[in-house]
Order: structure tokens, then C-alpha cells, then sequence
């Protein structure tokens, strides 16, 4: 195929295929161009990875729909049953929540090493989700959460378990015509604690390795439930459900916390590439999802 | 549907170019428009269309923050943003720093402290230090480094940059800095 220049791409560089560019004000209006389009329209959150994927060519959608200018979709609010974020909340909104601080501690710790700080004020935790990029952190949190994704297509609306989202590389459950509008993540409960741990070269990198844990605690001190999940040594973020399986009913103890790091570690297939080998990445598994399981074992006693 | 105006293709029959909008912004405190193809990134935007060529090209790949400007108080990497996102927002470059012949304090910094050589990433870097003493203005050092991260300079080593950030921040907190955002 003869790559297609234009005048402005000699003059400009790097620049992005040429698209049609809709910015809808309602959700049903988003959808329905969505629709129209049949996959080959792209949403635009905050635009932090499809405008670089764009301007490398590796997308060239026909059209950008464009979902900053929907009123509501960008918060973050806790009710009688979850926290809920919206999609189009910035992932530095994370950073500067107070309520996410004081009892979401995994999504601070996660937000905090996103990208970078430039990076974080436009990009969206509904983009970061939604996208299907393994290397991406906010995936496993959401597994070891048990979150639950609400999506809206012009047919309705439903919930897709983040356990049931991820299918593949870039690939998701989320049909070409749905939207993501919401995030719910069980509501915070006495005796529970999380954390987020990642392995990475420099500031603005891919993780080499990230473990996503949280632990739920009875009121005699052992683990009543457990979520672990793990970034960057799969085709998806991976959730360690055998792992988990491990840790139920157990003292949240070093013996427990070592057979679930290697209950985590046979799941994974990670790749060797710049980031370093994989058997190097998959030491790095277990080293992880100790630290990650001491450090919500200690919040979970009510530690920072 | 958001107030958007499609523009008129100003080379009508040319398929190279096009769709086209018009972007209507304010950038420094002063309205600025043009007719643009919806795939302009916002930095060509600003330099191209409106002439402002203080925000830097450097990576084009979102790892450098040479482009860094405020996006409604906000600093981002405007190589990564469309023009047409940005249509009735509020945007202010390294232009918008001197104000009726004055430097401003992080200006004044980096000069004070030497916070450049090649002066390639200054612009981004001055950007993001505003945002930074905006939101935070008594940084610890550990904080500055943190909120420049996205921002490379090749030359400096960083150290008279943070050193340049302290020097503002210590003079827009004195008497006589007067808090100048």
C-alpha cells in the first residue's frame, strides 16, 4: 500500500489521517453516530493514546466522536452501594480526590505513576479502562476491585463485570456502537485494604510489571475476600483468580501472601522486549504481588 | 450537539485536505480564531495558524512536553490535543507570561538560576511550573520534580531548573511578589 502524504504532512510532520469530528452533547446523540458509523468511529476522551496511535497510523478511524462535551460524565461520587467514576474523569481527578485518597488507596497509588503529569490532566479513567491495552494500569485495579462497567448503546444500557471485560489485546467486550458512561467499584468496607504496585524504567514508561491487590478482612483478622490482578505480563491485564482462591480464609500472613505470589505467577506469559526478559518480568510477578499484599494487608489494619 | 461550526473547504475539490472547522479560542486573555482541519493538533494551531511560535515541537510523540501550555489552568502536552478540543476554552502559552514589560517570576527564575542552556524546553518547562505554583505554591523539591517529569530537558541535568521553580516560588510568596499567578 502507497503511504498517502500531503503538503501538510511534509510541513508538519507528525499529524494524525484526516477524520470527520463530532462533538455530541448528549449520550444517546454519541451512540447514535456510533452506530451510523458501524466500527469505524472512535470515541475521543482525553485522546492521551488514540491520537498517538493516529498520528503512527496504526488507527485511522473515519470519524472521531468526541465525548468532552457531554454534560455529567466526569465524577467522582460515592452512594449507599459503590464508588462511581465517571469516564470522562481525569485520571489526575484520582490524585486530587481526598475520597479516593482516604479509602480507594489502590487508584491513588495507580494514578499517581500514570504516564505523567501532563499526560494524567488530559487523559480519562474511562479511557484508561476501555482501551484494552494490556501495559495499562487501571485494568488490574479494576479487576482486583470487582468493578462493574456501565455502558450505553442506542438499544440500552448494561453492566459488564470487569472480570468478563477484557478479551484480548485491545479487544473488549464493549460492542463498536456502546459507550462507556460509568465506573462502579464495590463501596469501601470497614476491614478492607488495596494497593497498586508497578515496576517501571523512567517516569512516562509502559510498566515492566504492576500487581493489583485488595484484601477484605473478618472481624477475627483473617481474609474474608480477596482480589489480585496483574498489568503488562499478558495479552490482557490478568486477573489471578487461583491466587485469590489461595487467600480466602487464610491469616493475611507472609506463608499465604508467598503461595499466592506464585499462584500469580503461573498465569502470566509475559514478553521479552526492552522492558527486560520474561523470566525477569515473571520474578518480578511475585516480587510485586508480595509487596502489593503486605502493603493492603497493612492498610487493611488501618496503616497508610 | 456542541456549537460547532463546519467551515467551508477553503480548497474546494483538493481531497488531500479537509473536513475543516472553525476554532474559536481565547489564548493569553485575547479571542483568536481560524478555519482549520479537524485533525490539527492544537501546538500547529498555535503556531502555525496563530503565529505563536514560543510553544515548542519537540518529540511529537507525547513523551517530551516542549508543547506543554495551560488548558483552562490546566498544563498539557498540546501536540496530543486537537485544535478543535480545545474550541471556547482558555489557553495561555509562554507569550502570555511578561505582562506590560515584566517578566514574570518563573521567567526571572530561570534566568537567575541559569535554568537553561539550549532553551529548547524552557517554554514547557515555564508552563508547567506555572500550573504547578498555581496549584501548589510552596513545592517541596521532591513535588517539583514530580510535576516536571513529563517535561525533558537534554541540557541542564534538571538541577538549576528546580532551582529556578524554588526561585519563583520563593519570590511570588514574598512581600513584594504579591502571589502573581
Amino acid at each position: 500500500m502507497t503511504p498517502r502524504y500531503s503538503i501538510a504532512q511534509e510541513v508538519w510532520g507528525v499529524i494524525p489521517p484526516r477524520f470527520e469530528y463530532f462533538a455530541p452533547s448528549s449520550i444517546d446523540e454519541a451512540v447514535q453516530i456510533l452506530d451510523r458509523f458501524g466500527g469505524e468511529a472512535k470515541v475521543l476522551a482525553g485522546g492521551q493514546s488514540l491520537l498517538p496511535v493516529m498520528k503512527l497510523r496504526l488507527a485511522e478511524p473515519r470519524a472521531l466522536v468526541d465525548i468532552n462535551r457531554i454534560p455529567d460524565l466526569a465524577h467522582i461520587r460515592e452512594d449507599a452501594k459503590s464508588l462511581r467514576i465517571g469516564a470522562t474523569t481525569r485520571t489526575n481527578d484520582l490524585n486530587d480526590s481526598e475520597l479516593i485518597h482516604a479509602r480507594y488507596p489502590i487508584l491513588s497509588d495507580a494514578a499517581y505513576e500514570i504516564a505523567d503529569p501532563l499526560v494524567r490532566n488530559m487523559g480519562t479513567v474511562g479511557g484508561n479502562v476501555s482501551h484494552g491495552d494490556p501495559a495499562n494500569d487501571l485494568p488490574a485495579c479494576m479487576l482486583a476491585l470487582g468493578a462493574h462497567f456501565v455502558v450505553r448503546s442506542p438499544t440500552g444500557t448494561r453492566t459488564i463485570p470487569a472480570k468478563e471485560f477484557y478479551q484480548d489485546t485491545f479487544v473488549t467486550a464493549l460492542e463498536s456502537n456502546e459507550l462507556l458512561l460509568e465506573i462502579q467499584i464495590p463501596k469501601a468496607r470497614p476491614g478492607q485494604g488495596n494497593a497498586y504496585v508497578k515496576l517501571e524504567k523512567r517516569i512516562g514508561d509502559f510498566p515492566i510489571v504492576g500487581v493489583a491487590a485488595n484484601l477484605v478482612l473478618t472481624t477475627k483478622g483473617t481474609i474474608e475476600s480477596a482480589g489480585l490482578a496483574l498489568t503488562a505480563v499478558g495479552p490482557t491485564a490478568l486477573k489471578a483468580t487461583e491466587a485469590e482462591r489461595h487467600l480466602v480464609g487464610k491469616a493475611p500472613e507472609d506463608a499465604a501472601f508467598q503461595r499466592a505470589a506464585e499462584f500469580a505467577q503461573e498465569i502470566t506469559s509475559p514478553v521479552s522486549d526492552l522492558r527486560g526478559p520474561a523470566e525477569y518480568k515473571r520474578a518480578m510477578v511475585r516480587v510485586l504481588a508480595l509487596r502489593a499484599l503486605h502493603r493492603a494487608s497493612a492498610r487493611a489494619h488501618g496503616g497508610a | 450537539m456542541h456549537e460547532l461550526v463546519l467551515a467551508e473547504m477553503p480548497s474546494a475539490g483538493d481531497e488531500e485536505t479537509g473536513p475543516f472547522v472553525n476554532v474559536h479560542v481565547t489564548v493569553n486573555g485575547a479571542p483568536r480564531s481560524a478555519t482549520v482541519e479537524t485533525r490539527t493538533l492544537l501546538v500547529h494551531f498555535l503556531r502555525e495558524n496563530l503565529s505563536l511560535t514560543g510553544t515548542h515541537i519537540g518529540c511529537d510523540t507525547t513523551n517530551c512536553g516542549a508543547c506543554t501550555i495551560l488548558l483552562d489552568g490546566k498544563a498539557v502536552k498540546s501536540c496530543t490535543i486537537l485544535a478543535v478540543q480545545a474550541d471556547g476554552r482558555e489557553l495561555r502559552t509562554v507569550e502570555g507570561l511578561e505582562t506590560d514589560g515584566k517578566l514574570h517570576p518563573i521567567q526571572e527564575g530561570f534566568i537567575e538560576e541559569h535554568g537553561l542552556q539550549c532553551g529548547f524546553c524552557t517554554p514547557g518547562m515555564m508552563m508547567c511550573s506555572v500550573a504547578l505554583l498555581q496549584k501548589n505554591p510552596h513545592p517541596t523539591e521532591e513535588q517539583i520534580r514530580r510535576a516536571i517529569s513529563g517535561n525533558l530537558c537534554r541540557c541542564t541535568g534538571y538541577v538549576n531548573i528546580v532551582k529556578a521553580i524554588q526561585h519563583a516560588a520563593n519570590k511570588m510568596a514574598g512581600p513584594s511578589g504579591g502571589g502573581r499567578p
